[in-house]
């Protein structure tokens, strides 16, 4: 009887825990009042945005707050046992034994100068006191289990010579060594690709029912926390503003924020036209600026009464356990909720031409690189080429934006670089109104590098942090002269305003704007030339939902209201698709289906575009899903298979074409078109491609 | 904490430059290595600056029947051989290394040898560093190479050699010290710019067309100010004992001007019969302003790394 409640008694309990740091102006409590259970074979998820406590979270409860973070309140039973005041030597052993963890970073857990064998078999030899000969063997069952090809050779490797989803995987595995009862994931695919995060996240799933394992899995992505937990609890400024299962939760969310959340957030089914991104109005606050003995989503709340101000909700049971920090769950209908005004600006569609405003045929740009060998120190060696973009053919009509996707690595940043002139071409040809943009920076015309401007990705790289934004936003309108020099500083005020900040911001420095606050200045910089063409490399996927939300809306009304051509690059499949109306596909550099957004998200796709699509987490636990995995990784640029760049994981050639799909070993695919306009880059007949399954079904 | 507010507050002014220097003082102020570091620099200025008035006499003047002398109500610190007083030669000394740099006898610059030394190093220098950062290429690699051979001498022998071929004067030390200095400063500029340079605003800038110097020295130089800034703190440190080395040596200012290195090199012969001072003074006047400077500089790049 006693190993019955054992097994109904939650592994990990954390009641009303509070935690605070100390500054320089003194304690800051970063986390209050979080409670929450954790069971066996469960995962439970921390979601929230950056700034709100996942991660302090996460470390309290195996207390690395480091010298100035303290748990000041509450209790954090793992295993009925109270973890509060323990001894670090006490904590270091059950770290050790009974808890482990997994973090973003793969390449910052392991020893790059530890071979992953040793650093594996250390965790058996230190903790469980093994022979050599026997850890190894552990090991090498271990990596198997979390699906390593060649285990027995991986464990000779040092880690940087497997790839990141590889690091992960071994990371997971020695974690999983000492078959913890509490693994404590920390964002441990956000650094990963879509596709390699795919089988990462499976491999999370089935350990999860293999190993009886109990997870707390913090991210902040809403599409992750769909695919791979249980049990959700939403974070809001270092509260726990609503705890559920993860159906509840997506179905019929109760807390305004999470609420808020789910409209922030680009969805893989829904159509540029119709769909419409609601952005979270305000920001979260510091913790030394949260609301005292008040509810701290009230400032940003659209439902917020007096009550609201003055008073502090508990999170409270609102039913079979879908609990909410808010006074009136009952009575919001998030079915009747309406936009404030002025929140989202009414976007018209953009207009009909047919004049493609660039055209770029048979694009290369290869990196010259040196061969090791002793040949080449005397000038005789072989030059090798990293094809970064190859044979890159597309158009863009004017006022339309197309969408680049693609994997890292896969030259979606080269291209751009390319065009806008910061990379030189190797070959092919490109025109944009009547220029050649195939010349080097250097050799522009000032008139054309005018008309291409680019907004960037990093926004705490993107401004000058030694001028103000006012002068950052004038020197490109002087250098262009596009208004007269008397009328400048208006003209940056009216910049300012139309990306929505206001003119209070003309004398600020950038360490003092928030990360979006920054990308809009950089927008604005960029739309200070009027430039035609404005090519925009990543530039929501460093900010969180509802930041991202509001500029994506601001950068799509800016584009009407100056009539813009755009290249939108991004890895985020969703907000692409929210984003573009035409969609280019990359894959070691090439282009391998292109064609207006609606096209390229059904079928007929191109193997690699499935498997793409199948692999975006949606943030929808009842959205049915194509469970295709790629195999292996993607290949070195410099040596590119021969054939079909992607015939080495394409997982449709076997079934569907004759002979194992041995052409596409051998011969270069032709450009299928579908209709006029999407073309597929593949040897698999059109009608075949046509038969398949649409990827994405929603119930 | 100001800055959270203002981002939220209400529309903010150009921050003026009175506003700027009390938050520059504050950051002084919590720290105790960098006050004690200016309280005595800031007392060699004073002392430079308002030499005239500190003593009765002038440095070169003479007195027969006061020769090596210890301190005494009428030379603070005593005399040299020469009956010279070695107070009123050490503040005239320090015009000559902080204050006042002396073109021919009666034409004198602001800014004593120590600092035109480094301030023409950092010029030249900082313009090599930016230009091998930022362009990199075979120009990199031709001026790094040069420079490297520079480093390659002994930084004594270096200078020696350089004012042995040019002569003694001030101006010529000035020269020596930013001769030798420029290596060392073209490295850490050029290491602060390969680094800068990947920035995104640097491709923003280029993407306006701007032009490579407008981009060297406007857009990378600025965010590389922090570092140099203390490490030119550092180098006058280091310029002061070169000055000193090289007076010591019969090679800085000619006699009798009050040159600190020469004043230890005279006063040497004296210490074994028993008057050390004309050696001592000198030699404590060097030691502190170097530690002054170095506490200074260090004081100030801990406390500006705590505030990032």
């Amino acid at each position: 009887m006693t190993a019955d409640i054992r097994q109904h008694s939650p592994i990990l309990k954390l009641e009303d825990v509070a935690i605070s740091y100390e500054t320089r102006y003194g304690d800051v409590e970063a986390v209050r009042q979080v409670s929450f259970d954790v069971h066996r074979a469960t995962t439970f998820g921390v979601v929230g945005e950056s700034g709100c406590g996942k991660s302090t979270v996460a470390f309290g409860i195996v207390d690395f707050l480091g010298a100035n973070g303290k748990i000041v309140d509450g209790s954090i039973k793992f295993q009925g046992r109270e973890l509060v005041g323990r001894s670090q030597a006490e904590l270091r052993k059950l770290r050790g034994d009974q808890i482990a963890m997994v973090y973003q970073d793969p390449m910052q857990a392991l020893n790059p100068s530890v071979t992953i064998g040793d650093q594996l078999a250390e965790v058996l030899t230190t903790h469980r006191g093994l022979a050599k000969n026997e850890a190894r063997q552990k090991s090498i069952d271990m990596l198997s289990r979390v699906y390593m090809p060649d285990a027995a050779n991986v464990m000779k490797r040092y880690p940087h010579q497997i790839s990141g989803g590889q690091q992960q995987r071994v990371v997971i595995a020695m974690a999983l060594l000492n078959n913890p009862a509490l693994l404590i994931m920390d964002e441990p695919t956000t650094a990963l690709d879509v596709t390699v995060e795919a089988v990462v996240l499976d491999l999370i799933e089935d350990l999860k029912r293999d190993f009886d394992t109990a997870i707390v899995y913090i991210t902040h992505d809403l599409g992750v926390v769909a695919r791979v937990c249980n049990y959700v609890g939403v974070m809001y400024a270092g509260e726990m503003v609503e705890t559920g299962s993860v159906e509840a939760i997506y179905d019929d969310p109760q807390h305004p924020y999470t609420q808020g959340l789910m409209r922030c957030v680009p969805k893989l089914g829904t159509t540029k036209e119709s769909s419409r991104l609601y952005p979270i109005r305000g920001r979260v606050p510091a913790p030394k600026d949260r609301p005292k003995g008040a509810c701290i989503f009230a400032p940003r709340c659209d439902y917020a009464t007096d009550k609201c101000h003055t008073e502090h909700p508990l999170l409270r049971e609102i039913q079979n356990g879908h609990r909410a920090r808010c006074f009136y769950s009952e009575v919001i209908d998030p079915e009747a909720w309406e936009p404030p005004e002025g929140l989202v600006p009414e976007i018209a569609p953009a207009p009909e031409t047919e004049e493609a405003l660039i055209r770029v045929s048979d694009l290369r740009t290869y990196y010259e690189q040196e061969s090791r060998s002793v040949l080449s120190l005397v000038g005789l060696g072989k030059k090798q080429y990293v094809k970064a973009v190859d044979e890159v053919s597309f158009s863009i009509p004017r006022g339309k934006t197309l969408g680049v996707v693609g994997e890292s690595g896969c030259g979606k940043s080269t291209l751009a670089k390319t065009i806008v002139g910061l990379e030189a071409p190797t070959g092919g040809e490109a025109q944009f109104l009547g220029f050649d943009v195939t010349v080097p920076l250097s050799n522009r015309d000032l008139k054309l590098i005018q008309e291409l401007q680019m907004v960037f990705q990093n926004p705490d790289s993107t401004m000058n942090p030694s001028y103000t934004v006012g002068h950052q936003i004038t020197r490109p309108l002087e250098r262009f002269r596009t208004v007269p020099k008397a009328s400048a500083y208006d003209e940056v005020i009216r910049l300012l305003n139309a990306v929505r900040l206001d003119g209070s911001y003309y004398h600020r420095l950038p360490r003092q704007l928030s990360g979006g606050e920054k990308q809009r200045v950089g927008i604005a910089r960029a739309f200070a030339s009027r430039p035609e063409l404005v090519l925009c490399d990543e530039p929501v996927s460093a900010l969180d939902v509802s930041v991202q939300a509001a500029v994506l809306n601001l950068l799509m009304e800016i584009q009407r209201e100056y009539g813009t051509t755009m290249m939108f690059i991004a890895h985020d499949l969703s907000v692409v698709r929210f984003f573009s109306d035409y969609v280019a596909v990359m894959y070691l550099g090439h282009v391998v289906e292109i064609g207006p957004a609606e096209d390229i998200y059904a079928p007929p796709y191109m193997p690699y575009t499935e498997a793409l699509l199948s692999a975006v987490p949606i943030p929808d636990p009842t959205a049915e899903q194509k469970h295709i995995r790629l195999e292996g990784t993607v290949p070195s640029a410099l040596n590119p298979p021969s054939g079909c760049v992607f015939h080495t994981r394409c997982p449709r050639r076997a079934e569907m074409l004759p002979d194992g799909g041995r052409i596409c070993e051998v011969e270069k695919p032709p450009w299928q078109h579908n209709t006029e306009e999407h073309r597929i880059y593949c040897h698999i007949p059109l009608e075949e491609l046509r038969k398949l399954d649409p990827v994405v079904t929603e119930v | 904490m100001t800055v959270s507010e203002q981002a939220i507050g209400q529309p903010t002014e150009r921050p003026g430059g009175l506003r700027r220097a009390w938050e520059g003082a504050r950051v002084l102020w919590s720290s105790k290595t960098a006050m004690i570091g200016l309280l005595i620099v800031g007392f060699w200025v004073f002392a430079a600056i308002f030499a005239p008035l500190l003593t009765p006499y002038t440095p070169t003047e003479q007195d027969y029947t006061a020769q090596n002398q210890g301190p005494s109500a009428e030379h603070l610190l005593g005399t040299d051989s020469l009956g010279r007083d070695i107070w009123t030669r050490l503040i005239y000394g320090a015009q000559v290394v902080l204050v006042m740099l002396p073109i021919t006898e009666t034409f004198w610059l602001p800014g004593g040898v120590a600092l035109w030394g480094v301030i023409i190093g950092l010029l030249a220098g900082a313009t090599l560093g930016l230009i091998g950062g930022y362009l990199g290429g075979w120009i990199d690699e031709v001026v790094m190479r040069i420079l490297d051979a520079m480093m390659a001498f002994p930084v004594i022998l270096l200078y020696m050699i350089i004012i042995a071929a040019i002569g003694a004067s001030a101006t010529n030390v000035v020269l020596a010290i930013a001769i030798v200095g420029i290596p060392g400063i073209a490295r850490l500029v050029r290491s602060l710019a390969l680094d800068i340079r990947t920035r995104d605003y640097i491709r923003a800038a280029e993407l306006r067309g701007e032009s490579v110097w407008y981009i060297m020295f406007v857009e990378i130089l600025p965010n590389a100010r922090g570092p140099i800034i203390i490490d030119a703190m550092l180098r006058v440190g280091y310029a002061i004992f070169a000055m000193g080395t090289l007076g010591f040596l019969g090679l800085g200012l000619p006699p009798p001007s009050p040159d600190w290195g020469s004043m230890v090199a005279k006063g040497r012969q004296f210490i074994l019969s028993g008057s050390p001072w004309a050696a001592l003074w000198p030699s404590v006047a060097i030691a502190s302003l170097v530690i002054g400077l170095n506490l200074f500089a260090d004081g100030l790049r801990e406390e500006s790394l705590r505030y990032q």
